[in-house]
């Protein structure tokens, strides 16, 4: 649960817009994904959201019965140069639970993305896919709040995809608050109840995932979804 | 010279006691200062890297340039400074061992800190925003990036070694080459060299060949194993 | 936690390793003699030095460096006692006040090294005559040039020579800036003149093609003298220690030791204390 509230967000990086007074209210629940061409702002919108990137002017707002404690995967998942099963138990430092628990809690992450058997292997030894799922399994370890996904699946063979994805829905549906980054359309629609879409730092449309993607309102929105996927893909989804 | 070079190996096969107490000397001091170094250039080193605050450039221009400061320069400064008549003098530690090891630690903490504020920055803009996203104080996080990074941090302690013990100027200096007590192997390999005695400064000269080829094979060895173990150092 | 607790006891430990023993080892009573390249070049220290531990418990450490550079290691406080070759600076320095007494201990001679084919015909010379000849000819002369006791000697010949350095000094004259042995090393590479103490000659093992071409004359005199710096300028000098080594080296035992070091039966030094 955490309702995210973006007003007028700018942010530069020397000089260079990539926010553009964004504003948009995503809901406290569900998977709302953000989509755009490449430059569009998406992940640093993220960033944002996350706290990592201060903006320059405006405001981000996250409302929730408590500070939300959130979940962070990058495009490229970052590991530290430990076992698996350390890096997952590094993200439950901050938790208060005891070692044994961290351990525990570790193990069934491992478990939930097939990685058990991986657990003492060294992270960064790991396959391009088993470290994303190991960034993935971190993310769920945590019970996070706030889960902010930037291209999850991108480096992920169909089977590990749909692996990931089903992680996706579970964290949402245990009432954390999901915002992912995808260029992959079909998962979208798989997986998000509302879609925002950006052009130039910009949030020029949202609503309903099927409503945005079938009959986009704004020019920017129906240039991307065209360029994105072919209209017999919607005749066949619709 | 044939005479020179058997007596040198002799002095070598028979672990000559002159060669073992002047080589352990050597050891000793350059450890104890690649140590103390350790502990305080790769905290100051990890700070600069990550910290912002007035006047990082300027530190970090000067933790560059004392890196490479000549040797004897550095003996010179920690010379007055302990000297009876120095700052310090009340200590009475010149033309000691301490000495040494105060005038080595001074040469290697730039250089340990300079290496360490490279790599952690390195490691720090890799990792530092997926350590901040998971809500890690800024006293873990900076332990997590010196761990990450630890396999380059051992090959930069074994860098500062190599440097400190063929270095002579600041031992010499501030050591007084005593025999028995403050003679390293460079200093010792200076002085039986003017006295043209070379059996001894070639016995030592080899012997610290053979450390400094150690310690490079050592990083080199460490790098491999990171590599294989890690994937890359 | 974890990680940074094992990192900071792997540095302490790096330390400790190298540190370690200092702090175990209790060190014995030591003083420190700041004395010249000649007397610990020529070995005589590693002989007389043992003797005087046996005798007495206390550990000598010797810093050699040219007698100024030891006079001066003496006035800023570093040392306790200094054993030198300079007669006029050893005076300077007891009249600054750094030391109360002098003592002479023991002399060697200075002698005029040079090739053995003496291009420049210096041998057996009166050793100003040989010196204004050296400078004539302007034959490679290689000088100390680091203020020691051998370097203001040298410089004294020359002035008694009636020589103006400064004015025929030119390439043939090299000045190294370094100890008695750097300096017969650069000599006997390049087939140089030089002034050298007897005792670092006859130790030295590179002699090439040198030889003494003048010896024996009495302004080749070379004593030495030794002085206990003045607890009053410097309360950390170690006066009982350093006290008892002064007395030693006067004594008879000290006396006969320094008498007794030779070199292919060569004696080195001979003592002239005053007793």
């Amino acid at each position: 649960m955490a309702a995210i509230t973006l007003d007028k967000v700018e942010v530069a990086f020397n000089g260079k817009t990539v926010l553009d007074r964004l504003t948009t209210e995503l809901p406290p629940t569900g998977v709302t994904a953000l989509i755009g061409p490449n430059g569009a702002g998406k992940s640093v919108t993220l960033r944002v959201i996350d706290g990592l990137v201060a903006p320059n002017s405006g405001s981000v707002r996250i409302s929730g019965q408590r500070p939300p404690r959130r979940a962070f995967v990058f495009q490229r998942p970052v590991l530290v140069r430990a076992s698996a099963a350390a890096n997952v138990e590094l993200a439950l430092t901050p938790l208060r639970i005891t070692r044994a628990e961290r351990k525990a809690r570790a193990r069934a992450a491992l478990d939930r993305l097939g990685l058990s058997a991986r657990a003492d292997h060294p992270a960064t030894l790991l396959s391009g896919g088993e470290q994303q799922r190991l960034a993935l399994a971190r993310a769920w370890a945590i019970e996070p709040d706030l889960v902010l996904l930037d291209e999850p699946t991108a480096n992920l063979d169909p089977a590990a995809t749909e692996l990931a994805e089903g992680l996706v829905d579970e964290i949402s549906r245990r009432g954390a608050k999901v915002v992912l980054v995808s260029h992959n359309l079909g998962q979208v629609v798989r997986l998000a109840d509302d879609v925002v879409v950006l052009s130039r730092g910009r949030a020029v449309e949202h609503g309903p995932t099927r409503a945005v993607l079938t009959s986009p309102r704004s020019a920017e929105a129906q240039a991307y979804i065209k360029g994105e996927l072919p209209w017999t893909f919607f005749a066949a989804a619709s | 010279m044939l005479d020179t070079f058997n007596e040198t190996i002799f002095r070598l096969a028979t672990l000559d006691r002159d060669v073992v107490s002047i080589a352990a000397l050597s050891l000793r001091v350059s450890l104890a200062a690649v140590g103390v170094g350790l502990l305080l250039g790769v905290p100051l080193g990890a700070l600069v890297a990550v910290a912002r605050f007035p006047g990082r450039g300027a530190v970090v221009a000067l933790l560059n340039a004392f890196m490479g400061l000549p040797p004897v320069v550095v003996g010179l400064f920690v010379y007055l400074l302990l000297s009876r008549s120095g700052p310090l003098g009340a200590a009475g530690l010149l033309f000691t061992p301490s000495a040494m090891i105060v005038a080595q630690t001074a040469l290697a903490t730039p250089l340990i800190a300079a290496l360490t504020r490279q790599i952690v920055a390195d490691a720090e803009a890799n990792l530092g925003p997926q350590l901040r996203s998971l809500g890690l104080s800024a006293v873990r996080r900076s332990a997590v990036v010196i761990y990450d990074v630890r396999f380059s941090l051992v090959t930069v302690a074994l860098a500062a070694f190599g440097r400190l013990v063929s270095e002579i100027g600041a031992v010499l200096v501030v050591g007084g080459n005593i025999d028995g007590y403050t003679r390293t192997m460079t200093t010792a390999i200076s002085l039986e060299t003017q006295k043209g005695d070379l059996s001894l400064a070639l016995a030592l000269g080899l012997v610290l060949i053979a450390l400094v080829v150690a310690i490079n094979a050592a990083a080199l060895g460490l790098r491999g194993y990171a590599a294989r173990a890690y994937g890359s150092a | 936690m974890d990680i940074l607790r094992r990192g900071v006891l792997t540095f302490g430990l790096i330390a400790a390793l190298g540190f370690g023993p200092q702090l175990v080892l209790a060190e014995p009573a030591s003083i420190i003699v700041a004395s010249t390249t000649s007397t610990e070049q020529s070995g005589l220290f590693k002989h007389i030095l043992p003797l005087f531990k046996d005798k007495t418990g206390i550990e000598v450490k010797v810093v050699a460096l040219g007698t100024g550079q030891a006079l001066d290691v003496a006035r800023r406080g570093d040392a306790d006692v200094v054993l030198v070759h300079d007669r006029p600076a050893e005076e300077k320095f007891l009249a600054e006040g750094f030391a109360k007494a002098r003592h002479d201990v023991m002399y060697n001679d200075f002698v005029l090294i040079g090739p053995k084919d003496d291009p420049a015909g210096v041998k057996g010379l009166d050793v100003l005559e040989a010196f204004r000849k050296l400078a004539a000819a302007e034959a490679p002369f290689v000088s100390r040039g680091d203020r020691s006791g051998t370097h203001n000697a040298e410089l004294r010949l020359w002035k008694n020579a009636d020589v103006d350095l400064a004015a025929v000094r030119g390439e043939w004259y090299r000045d190294v800036g370094q100890g008695m042995g750097p300096a017969l090393n650069t000599a006997s590479a390049s087939n140089a003149y030089l002034l050298a103490d007897r005792g670092t000659w006859l130790s030295s093992k590179n002699r090439g093609d040198l030889t003494i071409l003048v010896e024996g004359d009495k302004r080749l005199f070379n004593q030495y003298g030794v002085m206990l710096v003045n607890p009053e300028k410097h309360p950390t000098v170690k006066v009982k220690e350093g006290q008892a080594f002064v007395d030693w080296l006067i004594s008879k035992d000290g006396q006969d030791a320094i008498a007794a070091y030779k070199i292919g039966g060569e004696q080195l030094f001979f003592p002239n204390a005053a007793n």
